[in-house]
């Protein structure tokens, strides 16, 4: 080891050494590991409100009548709060932020993220934002879904700054995932380490370029849709006000241009960290790569032509309900391929049965569980029936609650060992997935029924016919719910116990470069770049 | 592996002509009610021509996709068997097969083909009414229905949800109404949805009929009921405080009754409101309403 007196000649050798206090550390971080791991932890405090509020509204709906929220205006605040903080808060910090801060550049062996600073500022946005959004809790909150829709979303309807501050909190939390994707997409295209050619990308970076390319496209007109919202609200104008020549519908039609490429952008990361631990687990490369790779690009691209599927009984045109019909179905293609491309990859392998393993698996089958009962929504014939009904909440919660969150439950056992040196006790890791499987399915699937029968979303109350399956739902939720703090006490015993993670724990199927350095990996990553053959 | 794409196509074949034998026919006898029953795991029953066509749809999709969903967990489970590492230690190291890839790219493409052929259908089928016997407008309103019948002397009226306290044997909690929207059994209706002060949405799952009501449009769709009874639905796009409490009931009677019952609406609903609607505002929390909205004060 040299001597200090030698580190600056010698500086390579001693990485750690140069780790900066706590204080610069964490709070002006430059690191893409160290921000990762602050993305990660936000994203976990977030989850405990997003938990809480959907733990309130299950005891709300586990029996009919009003017994916990005082009217339907606080309950409506309580969906779109769960709503805005599960997307925004959650699934886009932990998988893109978090997991994508910490692998993009140690897969392509890269030092660090383009723009250290950038990636800084990237983060740091998104804590006032989420604190606005919090707050608008106790000033009105935010009665009008996640969707925002006018004329509800106007000053006439929602009064007061809640619905204010929750805007400006989107629009921070716009302007970060926006940096970050210009930061991901210039890491990407530019600092791979030699001989890491496009094609040989592992697959979670593919899913991160093509995440970083919709939000670079969608979050704008997010941002001017609800920049008009504002100005409706607060400064007379009437964007979309009929009485003032406005459009109503424009909204959603601009709502949904962002919102529909916003659900690839939480589940293509989520892909990518499946593939992984597919391959990884099975001991096999992956199945038809670079139609793995392709299929998430044809997904990126088809997803944003198919935006007014959420808006089939908004009075769109039939012809123009048949082009978006065919569009929407025309995505369950390439999801196909991955679905069949996943299996494939198991086949023939040497599965072992580790925690990642599980979620995976769990993610393979439950994703396609929310993909088919999507192709049954695109058809807007039945779709007349099933918009906005329990159907449409269990569809989504199949592909993001239980798809999304499965894959960032499977990347966070896959990679605990690596990003903070210590290995997750596996009998724990175990319990916690077989009890947010029971739970999650206990949960969504009875809503399937619900929806059929009719029963509409965002609803404190509802007929007394749909409290059988509402019952059998909220029970699933509590099992859903422990399930969540059984993970935080894995988390905390993994790092209670220390038990210290080799750099490669998985063996022979983990093939990408996280596995070629240390648990947890240097200071800066690759002193000198890799070089790929 | 091709033995086994032979059976995924059986068995969505199965599926296929399952589906198609399983039109349910609307038994015309008796009251009707189109609601949704306890534990209910299925659409609700159809009452229309409309909703019978969703049904028949419906049917072919729903086999269509357990079926996809059935042969995955089957080859999910096979997978977990066969090539756990107990089981098959040394691992193949394939990773392409031109064949396949090509098959589960086509085959899908062919599936949805098959779907989307009577789905193009059943939309164009729903979109308006060709012969439309009767034109309805509806109008949802912070927090109740308004409907008027313009070739009916063009009366209107408000159509108000019977709070639970109030209830008779019966009626339903959270669906029932003062005044349901009436029709004659058989007559093709159409609907004109217009908004009023923030988004609603018309929606009667039995009848198999949704539209938004929106500010500023005038939106266009129509309905059927093959028979007689009364079929509820809810307001099924968020629209502040009461959105949960603001149920829809269709009344289907026979032409005489309904023509009995017109001649008693146009003077019943003579100045545009249910008599004695203010009171329900109070009884439903909604007071609110005479602040936010000065044309409900000035039709007082």
């Amino acid at each position: 080891m040299a001597h200090p007196a030698h580190d600056t000649d010698h500086g390579h050798d001693a990485h750690h050494d140069h780790a900066p206090g706590f204080l610069s550390r964490w709070f002006f971080s430059t690191n893409h590991k160290d921000i990762g791991s602050l993305y990660i932890i936000f994203a976990v405090v977030a989850a405990f409100v997003g938990v809480a509020l959907s733990m309130l509204m299950r005891l709300e709906l586990q029996s009919p009548g009003m017994q916990f929220f005082a009217d339907g205006q606080m309950w409506n605040v309580a969906v779109t709060a769960h709503g805005i903080l599960m997307v925004f808060y959650v699934v886009m910090p932990a998988l893109i932020g978090g997991f994508g801060n910490w692998f993009v550049p140690i897969m392509i062996g890269a030092p660090d993220m383009a723009f250290p600073r950038l990636n800084n500022i990237s983060f740091w946005l998104l804590v006032p934002a989420f604190m606005l959004t919090i707050g608008s809790l106790f000033v009105g909150g935010t009665g009008t879904g996640w969707t925002l829709y006018p004329p509800l979303s106007d000053s006439q309807y929602q009064g007061g700054p809640g619905l204010d501050m929750a805007l400006f909190g989107l629009h921070l939390a716009g302007a970060s995932s926006i940096l970050g994707a210009a930061n991901f997409i210039t890491t990407i295209f530019n600092m791979r380490a030699p001989g890491m050619t496009l094609h040989k990308m592992p697959l979670f970076v593919w899913g991160m370029l093509v995440t970083a390319f919709l939000l670079l496209l969608s979050v704008p007109v997010l941002g001017g849709a609800i920049t008009m919202l504002i100005t409706d609200r607060n400064f007379g104008t009437a964007f979309f006000k009929p009485e003032g020549g406005g459009d109503p519908v424009l909204f959603q039609h601009l709502f949904w241009f962002f919102g529909h490429p916003e659900v690839y952008i939480m589940i293509l990361p989520a892909f990518g960290i499946v593939s992984h631990v597919l391959s990884t687990f099975s001991r096999k490369p992956i199945f038809g790569y670079l139609g793995m790779a392709y299929a998430m690009v044809a997904i990126g691209v088809v997803g944003f032509v198919v935006w007014a599927h959420h808006m089939f009984t908004s009075g769109i045109s039939v012809d123009t309900r048949a082009y978006f019909m065919a569009a929407t179905m025309i995505i369950a293609v390439p999801t196909g391929i991955k679905i069949f491309s996943w299996i494939a990859t198991m086949w023939g392998g040497s599965l072992s049965f580790k925690t990642p393993m599980l979620f995976a698996i769990g993610f393979v089958f439950l994703f396609t569980v929310g993909g088919v009962t999507g192709v049954k929504l695109a058809n807007a014939g039945v779709d007349v029936i099933l918009h906005n009904t329990y159907y449409v909440i269990a569809h989504f919660h199949y592909v993001l609650s239980l798809g999304a969150v499965f894959g960032i439950y499977a990347g966070f056992y896959y990679w605990i060992g690596k990003m903070s040196g210590y290995q997750y006790p596996e009998r724990w890791g175990q319990i916690h997935f077989w009890l947010t499987f029971i739970g999650v399915n206990l949960t969504f699937f009875p809503m399937h029924f619900l929806g059929a029968q009719g029963m509409p979303r965002r609803y404190p109350d509802y007929p007394d016919a749909f409290a059988g399956w509402n019952m059998v739902a909220s029970v699933g939720a509590y099992i859903s719910g422990i399930s969540f703090l059984v993970f935080i006490y894995v988390v905390a015993l993994t790092f209670l116990r220390k038990q210290k993670a080799e750099a490669n724990p998985w063996g022979e199927g983990a093939t990408t470069l996280e596995w070629q350095v240390s648990s947890p990996p240097p200071f800066h990553t690759f002193e000198e770049l890799p070089r790929i053959r | 592996m091709r033995r086994i794409l032979s059976i995924a196509l059986a068995l969505m074949l199965m599926a296929g002509t399952g589906a198609m034998a399983q039109s349910p026919p609307p038994a015309p006898t008796g009251e009707a009610i189109g609601a949704p029953v306890p534990w209910g795991i299925d659409l609700q029953d159809p009452m229309g021509p409309v909703k019978v066509a969703i049904h028949d749809f419906n049917s072919l999709v729903l086999w269509i996709i357990i079926a996809i969903t059935v042969f995955v967990a089957i080859l999910l489970a096979w997978v977990m068997w066969r090539y756990s590492a107990a089981r098959n230690p040394v691992p193949s190291r394939t990773s392409h097969h031109s064949l396949l890839e090509v098959a589960w790219t086509v085959i899908p493409v062919l599936i949805l083909l098959v779907i989307a052929i009577p789905s193009f259908r059943l939309i164009y089928y729903e979109d308006r009414a060709r012969d439309a016997d009767l034109t309805i407008n509806v109008q949802g309103r912070q927090w109740y229905w308004h409907y008027a019948y313009p070739d009916n002397g063009n009366f209107a009226f408000d159509s108000y949800p019977i709070p639970e306290n109030e209830l008779r044997p019966g009626q339903l909690r959270n669906l029932s109404v003062d005044n349901p929207l009436v029709i004659p059994v058989g007559a093709t209706i159409r609907v004109l949805t217009t908004g009023h002060d923030v988004i609603h949405s018309f929606f009667v799952p039995s009848l198999g009929v949704q539209k938004y009501t929106i500010p500023g449009r005038t939106m266009e769709t129509w309905m059927r009921a093959d028979r007689e009874g009364t079929f509820y639905g809810q307001c099924n796009q968020i629209c502040g405080n009461n959105h949960w409490f603001m149920p829809i009931a269709v009344r289907a009677v026979p032409r005489a009754e309904f023509d009995a019952w017109v001649a008693e609406a146009r003077t019943k609903f003579a100045d545009g409101g249910a008599p004695g609607w203010p009171e329900r505002d109070r009884t439903t929390n909604v007071a609110a309403i005479s602040n936010t909205d000065p044309s409900a004060e000035a039709r007082r």
